[in-house]
């Protein structure tokens, strides 16, 4: 349990610190909302799809939080070599409460990041349809930094190098995003794109986020659910044993 | 207390770490030198149980450090190559998590951190974040945290590199003096074949993946009939340079190293 707290702690204290960081993170989703709510929202208007900026803002909390999950996952790549992990790593504590401490602190870190961008959203001119909505739309949240949190943490023990690196965030993580649903609606896509979305995790996800916050949703928020705690399991349960198989 | 034979790590075709025994007593300090790509840094990742031995025994303390984990962890304080501290957090919180990662008991910690940033020159410095810190105090404070859970054995991977004469200087004058109070085993490696001659009891010579010499700085030197330590180490080891890839890992430490300065 202390190693646990201990690490997860530490992710805490090393984000809340390093606040330029913050700041900048703050930057791309801001930039999303902005020109692309405001760009594309009379054309989405005119097409009978009602307000842009409604419709993209649980797009964008839901990338600011795939983002940030993953991210804390596949930074083991660095950590491992030339971080603080390498000391867990020779501690006389069982691998599976660092990668727990670990997952949990990128977690609290992607929703602290994910609550930023709610605040943000609402200043940018974002309405829930009701208030009751917003604590279900955290759940979903947290079940996104799971998902994710697990993806990133199995990336991050098999990574070897920085072209690894690029590789995985060309084809894999800007393809979660772009491919979610996060920018458009899942409706009336063509086929091979339909398949894709449906085994995008991050589309339930930000499903999830729409059904909750704007009250509208294309899988069903039951479906949403079970995909993504199931996704969570499995992601989580592959990423503890790569870390767990670390060699370094 | 360190106990090594017939010991065998191969990547692929290629073995680092080809057949090697050695022991080290207790309370010595033993070197482990080499050049580069001879098999140090392979030898102690499986020493200090971070790789797997392809074949041959391992004993720490009279534990078997791939069978008795934790125990064996328990027993040794490590500083690597690498820099390991979380450079966002304070000299103290970085002491503060080792503690709690080595399940020392809470006054016991306190007490011991105190102890140990004050020998080190560090306790003024406790409540600034390691990144402001130079290359020479961030070696003394992995050295100081590696001492915290009072092991028997510390092994040091290169502490020196990179650091200036009075930062060596004072390391291994630090790490002479707890030697010789705290009676700890030393099993270190370093390109410094000076800092090997003034501190080390026992040097081991290996290149190749292979054991090429054994005995005390006077006894190398005698065998090889040379003046200095580094006139044996050439003469043991040849004077060609090694030619070595860059690894992936070198990569990445010179991206590190783009990063962070």
């Amino acid at each position: 349990m202390g190693t646990i707290y201990i690490l997860w702690l530490r992710e805490l204290k090393r984000y809340v610190r390093s606040r330029a960081q913050i700041v900048a993170s703050l930057g791309q989703p801001l930039l999303y909302l902005l020109a692309l709510g405001f760009g594309l929202g009379p054309v989405f208007q005119r097409s009978g799809n009602g307000s842009y900026l409604q419709f993209i803002a649980p797009g964008v909390i839901g990338m600011t939080v795939l983002f940030s999950s993953i991210f804390s996952g596949i930074g083991l790549l660095w950590d491992r070599q030339f971080g603080f992990l390498k000391e867990t790593l020779v501690a006389p504590v069982p691998r599976i409460s660092i990668v727990i401490g670990k997952t949990l602190g990128g977690v609290t870190v992607a929703l602290i990041q994910g609550t930023l961008v709610v605040v943000v959203c609402l200043i940018a001119g974002f309405r829930p349809i009701h208030l009751a909505g917003v604590a279900p739309a955290f759940g979903y949240m947290a079940l996104i930094a799971l998902v994710f949190a697990g993806l990133g943490t199995a990336i991050g023990s098999k990574l070897q190098d920085m072209q690894g690196f690029q590789l995985i965030m060309n084809f894999l993580v800007l393809p979660i995003f772009f491919l979610s649903g996060a920018l458009f609606p899942l409706e009336h896509l063509p086929k091979a794109l339909g398949v894709i979305t449906n085994l995008d995790p991050l589309s339930y996800g930000i499903d999830g986020l729409r059904g909750t916050l704007i009250g509208f949703t294309h899988f069903g928020l039951l479906v949403d659910f079970s995909v993504l705690c199931v996704a969570a399991v499995m992601l989580l349960s592959i990423g503890s044993y790569f870390f767990s198989k670390i060699e370094i | 207390m360190i106990r090594v034979r017939n010991l065998v790590r191969t990547f692929g075709d290629f073995a680092a770490v080809n057949d090697i025994s050695f022991q080290v007593r207790k309370g010595e300090i033993f070197a482990f030198l080499g050049p580069n790509g001879a098999g140090k840094t392979t030898t102690i990742k499986m020493l200090t149980t971070l790789l797997r031995p392809t074949s041959g025994t391992i004993e720490l303390d009279g534990l078997d450090p791939q069978r008795q984990q934790n125990e064996a962890r328990r027993r040794f304080g490590i500083v690597f190559q690498d820099p390991s501290l979380e450079s966002e957090l304070t000299a103290y919180e970085n002491m503060e998590i080792h503690g709690v990662l080595y399940h020392v008991p809470r006054k016991l910690r306190i007490e011991r951190t105190e102890q140990l940033l004050k020998l080190f020159e560090l306790w003024e410095r406790r409540n600034e974040p390691v990144k402001r810190f130079s290359g020479g105090i961030k070696r003394r404070l992995e050295i100081a945290r590696g001492f915290l859970h009072t092991p028997k054995i510390l092994f040091l991977d290169e502490p020196t590199l990179g650091l200036d004469p009075q930062s060596r200087n004072q390391l291994w004058t630090h790490v002479k003096n707890l030697n010789e109070t705290e009676g700890v085993t030393v099993f270190l490696t370093t390109h410094y074949m000076d800092e090997a001659d003034r501190v080390a009891h026992r040097i081991a010579v290996i290149d190749h993946g292979k054991i090429v010499a054994q005995g005390s700085p006077a006894e190398l030197k005698e065998q090889t009939k040379s003046d200095s330590l580094e006139q044996a180490f050439l003469a043991l080891t040849g004077s060609s340079v090694r030619q070595e890839s860059a690894s992936s890992t070198d990569q990445m430490r010179q991206f590190v190293k783009m990063w962070r300065r």
